[in-house]
């Protein structure tokens, strides 16, 4: 971590002070950064068996690098699990890979595609599969008897998610009951749970997509190639720009056409849109998002338009 | 008019010495709360367009406001249920930003039977917004606010003096409020207090300065919540270092390495100081701090450090590293105020976990010796003694158990706990003199507290009779 001592001192600073004496508040990252060890460290010291959700979207990304901080120069004493949806982006299932092999990581995959051969789910009539999650996620935890789940959600992405733990309490059935969280003071996170339940934990509940940019810039992470702008085969539907694929269009009427584009969320490849988008470094995302007028949720999740309470319900349901 | 944005900080270099405040604000609908929050979120361009349109659909829906106009109050929507009731149940979270600050905002409900989410709120705030109507000025509410706000120790509280616009800018009216609330503040023990007049619904005096107060020469509430002084002064402060996990790595490259990760929850530490483990008292020297991003000199709170030990001495998870020389008060003998947060009342004699720091431990209910009646700040002393040692769970009525704590009352607790902690007074150790009560059977936070006998009394604006307070001595001179 930095503080602002640690900035490179002028001729003069040095001159004068000690450049180890440290500045006694820490800047608005390093508190955010602070915070989210602290918590990934209370996991590793209360639970047996944590997991870290990974889907190679950049909150996952960030959540891992968090994990290696928290326990250098240990290894992430915990596998990363990803919810396959089967509707994937190429470059996001090479970057999970490639990432599980640098850091030597153990993957367990929980697969959509299984669920709906196995008759446990049914595909939709719209095809979205981001929906079709939560069973395999939810299979994937009693299989493997994670008892608490790191997840990359933050409160500031929507309104049910404003009211959510850092440590978040789910039943036998993975459900969230908002009116039975327990009540979070200080830093005292409390994740004791009955056997069957289990904790979904939250450590960057108080980021903001914008502060998870600029970490990404100050810690020179990498993430997969769509996030940055790349020309792509597209087709808009509801204001949205899809990409093809087998599952999902362009249907009748629907065109396809070349555009410059890129990514803000990655989820299943069907229902994911495109922003168009001339951002191709860190720095230009930083400047795109620092004066976009829509949520990356509004802007391209379909399945988060559905209703005003589209969340809350999936998160009853032991969504993310 | 100015209006201070996010846009402003896309130059990495301001933003990256922006800090980060937390604070909380606890208020009713009817204190226009939700539209003052709303006012913030929106005149600071917080408010994306898709957030935007769908509280513009949602005014729309239910009736509208006039002319087209956005029900700011629709911002800090929460959940359908509270939708429903027209209410805000639980503490939501809000984030804004300007050029030089960024703000976590715990917007909790007010009224009594939320105290509990008020006082999840005030934990971790450094900063309260205790929200009045200049209409009906200082009320119960608003002392009940004002109250659990020192109780928490939130060091700055704000008064927003709220629908100045109803009584006209009356200067007159204003500073009425603001020298009764300023009273009441400092004889509870509140120092930093700020009046700011302002209307959240048309916007004077929350983000822009207003001309309709021409006799108000103080900060607009954003620029008092850019300017206050947050974070503490780690030089003067004690150490206080909560082990959370022990770092082995026993790899090729590291097959030695032990060292004690955790957070520093208070004050600051060097290479080389001479520490020691609590509880156990063993004695050391820290050779080094460690962090991902290579070594430090020196650490201060709250920053996530690894500390490594010249010695090898036994040190845990639950563990705290205190500077060695400095006198700290540990035991298995805890007394202090509490807020009761589960439906199911306390119980003389219960058997509970204890949480302090990094540590749980069993424990002992003993006694239940005061309650706090959070409306009219008084206290009320119960002699509490040993033989108060009645289990009985079936009782549920909080009339027939007068000794026991229900769901969001305040109270004074003494726990026997069956290993020693760290108990540092909260009124001076604020980031560890806090605890929770937990019921071992399944888990849930039965209460949260502050460690220290003398919390609760230094509340009440008018000491208890002292009769009272000398049977409580002698009660609790076991």
């Amino acid at each position: 971590m930095t503080t602002e001592a640690t900035a490179p001192p002028t001729a003069a600073a040095t001159a004068e002070q000690s450049p180890q004496r440290p500045a006694q508040r820490l800047t608005q990252l390093d508190a955010l950064e602070s915070e989210a060890i602290h918590v990934m460290r209370e996991v590793a010291g209360e639970f047996e068996r944590p997991v870290l959700l990974f889907s190679g979207g950049k909150d996952s990304i960030v959540m891992l690098h968090l994990a290696r901080k928290a326990f250098w120069p240990a290894p992430v004493p915990f596998a990363v699990m990803h919810v396959d949806t089967g509707h994937n982006f190429p470059e996001v299932i090479e970057y999970r890979d490639a990432t599980v092999e640098r850091f030597g990581l153990r993957l367990v995959v929980a697969s959509v595609q299984d669920a709906i051969d196995d008759g446990r789910v049914v595909e939709r009539p719209d095809g979205s599969r981001n929906p079709l999650q939560t069973v395999p996620l939810l299979d994937g935890i009693t299989a493997h008897r994670f008892d608490a789940v790191f997840g990359g959600g933050r409160r500031d992405e929507e309104k049910a998610r404003a009211k959510e733990r850092m440590f978040s309490l789910r039943d036998e059935f993975g459900q969230w009951d908002p009116r039975r969280q327990r009540p979070e003071l200080w830093d005292l996170y409390n994740g004791r749970h009955k056997p069957g339940e289990h904790v979904r934990v939250f450590p960057l509940s108080n980021w903001t997509e914008l502060d998870v940019w600029r970490y990404i810039e100050r810690e020179h992470i990498e993430l997969p190639s769509i996030y940055y702008a790349h020309d792509r085969e597209v087709f808009l539907r509801d204001g949205m720009w899809l990409a093809p694929g087998e599952w999902g269009g362009p249907r009748a009427g629907e065109t396809l056409e070349t555009r410059t584009v890129r990514y803000r969320t990655v989820g299943d490849m069907s229902c994911t849109g495109a922003v168009e988008s001339t951002a191709s470094t860190v720095a230009d995302v930083i400047e795109e998002v620092a004066v976009s007028r829509l949520t990356e949720r509004g802007a391209t999740r379909a399945d988060d338009r559905a209703s005003e309470a589209a969340m809350e319900d999936r998160k009853r349901e032991g969504y993310f | 008019m100015t209006t201070t944005t996010d846009l402003a900080t896309a130059d990495p270099t301001v933003h990256a010495q922006r800090d980060l405040l937390r604070l909380a604000t606890a208020g009713s609908v009817d204190d226009g709360k939700s539209t003052l929050i709303g006012r913030l979120l929106y005149d600071t361009k917080s408010v994306l367009a898709d957030q935007l349109s769908a509280v513009e659909r949602a005014t729309a829906a239910r009736g509208g406001s006039e002319a087209g106009a956005v029900d700011l109050a629709l911002l800090t929507d929460g959940l359908r249920a509270e939708r429903e009731q027209g209410i805000t149940i639980d503490v939501a979270y809000r984030y804004f930003s300007t050029a030089r600050r960024a703000f976590v905002l715990a917007d909790t409900p007010g009224h009594v039977q939320y105290t509990r989410n008020m006082v999840t709120g005030a934990s971790t705030a450094e900063l309260a917004i205790v929200l009045v109507d200049a209409r009906k000025g200082v009320l119960e509410q608003t002392r009940r606010h004002a109250t659990i706000t020192a109780l928490l120790g939130v060091p700055h509280v704000v008064l927003a003096v709220n629908k100045m616009d109803l009584v006209d800018f009356d200067e007159a009216t204003f500073r009425a409020i603001a020298d009764e609330f300023a009273r009441y503040a400092g004889a509870i023990g509140l120092t930093d207090v700020r009046a700011v007049p302002l209307s959240a619904l048309a916007g004077d005096n929350v983000v822009d300065r207003s001309d309709r107060t021409p006799w108000y020469d103080g900060p607009t509430l954003l620029e008092h919540l850019e300017s206050v002084p947050v974070g503490r002064d780690a030089h003067a402060e004690a150490f206080r270092f909560p082990v959370q996990v022990v770092i082995r790595p026993r790899t090729a490259d590291h097959p030695d390495y032990r060292g004690y990760a955790g957070r520093i929850a208070s004050g600051a530490v060097r290479v080389g100081d001479d520490v020691t483990v609590l509880p156990s008292g063993k004695t050391s020297t820290v050779v080094g701090i460690d962090t991902f991003d290579g070594p430090l000199d020196e650490a201060h709170a709250p920053q996530s450090v690894t500390v490594r030990l010249a010695d090898d001495v036994d040190v845990a998870r639950g563990d705290v590293l205190v500077p060695t020389g400095e006198t700290v008060t540990d035991g298995a003998d805890l007394e202090g105020t509490v807020c009761w947060l589960a439906e199911r009342r306390s119980v003389l004699g219960a058997r509970v976990l204890v949480r302090v720091g990094t540590r749980t431990v069993r424990a002992l209910l003993r006694e239940v010796n005061a309650r706090l009646d959070i409306d009219t700040q008084t206290v009320e002393v119960w002699d509490g003694i040993d033989t108060q040692y009645t289990v009985d769970a079936t009782d549920t009525s909080s009339d027939t158990a007068p000794r026991a704590l229900t769901l969001n009352a305040i109270g004074r607790v003494r726990l026997r706990l069956a290993e020693p902690v760290v108990l540092d007074d909260y009124a001076t150790h604020r980031s560890t003199g806090g605890f929770l009560v937990v019921d071992p059977a399944d888990g849930t936070t039965l209460a949260a507290g502050m460690i220290g006998p003398t919390l609760l009394d230094r509340l009440t604006p008018t000491p208890p009779p002292s009769a009272a307070d000398d049977d409580w001595l002698a009660g609790a001179g076991i």
